[in-house]
């Protein structure tokens, strides 16, 4: 199975997804899919239209960030 | 909540603030950092009366992602939201936090801070500098944390700064205005609105700081960590008028001997 699966690394942390996953497909597993999330994939940040065209390759860096409290 | 002023009073004597394309009726802009739930600083934020608030850009926790986002306590009609680029130590840094704060889709305007010293928090004005020109020719609405000095000041606003955020005292530390003759300085100087970011601690704090002709305060931690955040809220939303006012009407000049306020004539002899 480790064939079928390619590491990436959301917000620093190592995670296996499917070949071919999309960007939209890991919102959806991480229940984000929706909230105000934007996302940026090593270093470009990607428009809400191109989430579920963009696909997944091993090594990719994904940040996903949103507004929290601060001054 | 009681105010000061009504709407109509104010209007009689004050413009409300302008910044770029926009205008405030409240010259207090609120963080929203460090509050102990969204429901207390929702109240002091209501309680203070501002319409600016200021907001961080950081990583999804991805542990608590059912978590409320703040977002869902500032309701875009009710409040203006700011990014901001707090914990940026480089220009380039501080861009790419300014780039992920405007995809967030509510604004093109930044809170640009690029910090230079991790005990003082003060600013890296160089790289504040070079920051905002190249986020200025983004087409991004530029209001950069600097500290009081009325060079970079001037730089900041030839660079194309929508306004001039100057430091009271560091962030967080509460220690008030150090420098009211520096704030004098550049209200003189600059054309654009200045905007006395971050040293307030209390009511006092705010209303030296207005009297000395700022346009307006941005601050968090007088808030956040008072005892009871939305009474000081009241608190600096009523200092923030009061400073204001005084301002406007203009003190008596200072003098180093007495002058006795009832008349001379008439004493009995």
């Amino acid at each position: 199975m480790a064939e079928l699966n390619v590491e990436i690394f959301v917000n620093g942390e190592p995670r296996r997804v499917p070949v071919g996953h999309t960007v939209l497909g890991l919102l959806t597993d991480l229940e984000l899919n929706g909230r105000l999330v934007v996302v940026e994939l090593n270093r470009q940040i990607l428009r809400r239209g191109e989430l579920p065209e963009v696909g997944l390759e091993a090594g990719d860096r994904v940040e996903l960030v949103n507004f929290v409290g601060g001054g | 909540m009681t105010t000061l002023l009504s709407e109509a009073e104010r209007q009689t004597f004050d413009e409300p603030l302008r910044i770029a394309d926009r205008t405030f009726r409240s010259r207090l802009i609120v963080g929203t950092g460090k509050y102990a739930d969204h429901e207390e600083m929702l109240s002091a934020i209501r309680a203070s009366g501002a319409e600016m608030v200021t907001v961080a850009v950081r990583r999804v926790d991805l542990d608590a992602s059912n978590r409320e986002s703040i977002l869902h306590y500032l309701d875009p009609d009710e409040f203006f939201v700011l990014p901001n680029t707090a914990g940026c130590y480089t220009a380039e840094e501080a861009v790419r936090y300014a780039r992920l704060g405007r995809a967030a889709g509510l604004t093109d305007w930044v809170k640009l801070e690029v910090i230079g010293d991790r005990e003082t928090l003060l600013p890296d004005t160089d790289a504040l500098l070079e920051a905002t020109r190249i986020l200025v020719e983004e087409g991004f609405t530029v209001l950069p944390y600097t500290n009081d000095d009325l060079v970079t000041a001037l730089r900041l606003e030839e660079a194309g700064a929508a306004a001039v955020m100057p430091l009271g005292s560091p962030i967080g530390s509460g220690l008030g205005l150090l420098n009211p003759v520096n704030i004098r300085i550049l209200k003189d100087r600059l054309g654009l609105p200045l905007i006395v970011d971050a040293g307030v601690g209390t009511a006092s704090d705010a209303c030296l700081t207005m009297e000395q002709g700022a346009d307006g305060i941005l601050m968090n931690t007088a808030l956040a960590e008072a005892e009871r955040p939305e009474l000081m809220a009241r608190a600096m939303r009523h200092a923030v008028d009061a400073g204001r006012l005084a301002y406007l009407a203009g003190r008596m000049p200072r003098r180093e001997w007495a002058v006795p306020s009832s008349p001379l004539e008439g004493m009995l002899s």
